[in-house]
């Protein structure tokens, strides 16, 4: 960055565990590609190198919900389906954003018909709607970047205080514990 | 040698005789009009005599006309490898007596396009071996190909997942 010209010795910077926090975790935006159908392919090209998601430290679309921070539902949802979706967002470890990338996942696009649900804000908390169809590279990563802007405004504390899930641990002598 | 069409017509009055076929050509397609009845030991003899040789099912459909008097036409598309021909099959069904026999002994595809047809007309498919739907959920009541259902659908008839947050 530039800085680390002008560190000698046993030299240091003095900054806020919120400016720490919300730098580290807005590069490090690890996507859940929910890809459903033909906007998936416009998904995949903005991780190849011409387009480079990894510019934004995003290129680690990871297939476990459980090591993720975005969802990019790309893709027409049925409502058949919805339900597969909602389950995996469920997986998804706290804090989490969501890009409804496209016509059909943001209002339903050209399905106007029965099986299509009509914008997957019915069943979903969605951070950015995408236009097009599909949305062009670019611009799922400008809609990348405001999801940057929107987690640079989060503070290291805001996701603390959410209740843990009821667990149940089954100890070796076979009894059951629950964490609350 | 004779055209298939003469060949099939010839070959379906010999064998069923007494039974009404209607044959219908248009642009060079060929559709046989047959009652339900009848559908299994057709199909049957159509695959399996050696010179005609339908070996090949490719799709079962059915058409709503809404309000005419046998509301449902059951549709079969077959192809014979052997005389390069393809041929339509039509069964016409009521809407009181909802049902006709399953094809899926003579060809195995049938199964899954007749849970199709199942699924989206509500036809019945008599001796079936496993008649659920394809593509709506299994507790949806309605088939949606029907002309009577509204293109966007019926309120509350789908479910969503609950919005837990
Ligand atoms: S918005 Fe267009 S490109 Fe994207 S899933 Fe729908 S139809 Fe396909």
């Amino acid at each position: 960055m530039g800085l680390e010209a002008k560190l000698n010795g046993n030299s240091f910077f003095t900054t806020t565990v919120d400016a720490l926090t919300e730098w580290a975790r807005k590069n490090s935006v690890w996507p859940m590609p929910m890809g459903i159908s033909c906007c998936a392919i416009e998904m995949m090209a903005s991780g190849d190198p011409k387009y480079d998601i990894a510019r934004f430290g995003s290129e680690v679309m990871r297939f476990t919900p459980r090591q993720c921070d975005l969802m990019i539902v790309a893709g027409t949802v049925t409502y058949k389906m919805s339900h597969v979706v909602r389950k995996i967002y469920d997986q998804m470890p706290d804090p989490k954003w969501v890009i409804a990338m496209g016509a059909c996942t943001s209002s339903g696009g050209m399905y106007r018909s029965y099986p299509v649900v009509q914008g997957i804000d019915q069943f979903l908390p969605v951070d950015i709607y995408l236009a097009g169809c599909p949305p062009r590279p670019d611009n799922l990563l400008n809609a990348l970047i405001q999801i940057q802007e929107k987690i640079g405004r989060t503070k290291a504390r805001d996701f603390q205080d959410k209740p843990l899930p009821r667990l149940t641990v089954v100890q070796p002598n076979g009894e059951f514990l629950q964490n609350n | 040698m004779a055209s298939p069409k003469e060949l099939l017509e010839q070959r379906l009055n010999e064998k069923f005789s007494g039974e009404n076929f209607i044959f219908n050509e248009h642009r060079n397609e060929l559709t046989v009009s047959l009652d339900k009845k009848n559908i299994i030991a057709v199909c049957k003899y159509l695959k399996e005599e050696p010179e005609l040789a339908f070996r090949l099912c490719e799709d079962i459909t059915a058409v709503d006309w809404a309000t005419r008097k046998n509301r449902f036409s059951v549709v079969y598309h077959i192809y014979s490898l052997k005389m390069n021909f393809r041929l339509a099959l039509k069964a016409s069904v009521d809407e009181k007596d909802c049902n006709i026999d399953s094809v899926s002994s003579v060809w195995n595809t049938a199964n899954w396009h007749e849970r199709e047809t199942f699924d989206m007309y509500g036809i019945h498919f008599n001796n079936h071996p496993d008649l659920r739907r394809m593509y709506m959920p299994e507790e949806f009541e309605y088939h949606p190909l029907r002309k009577d259902f509204p293109l966007m659908g019926i309120p509350g008839s789908l479910s969503l997942p609950k919005n837990k947050n």
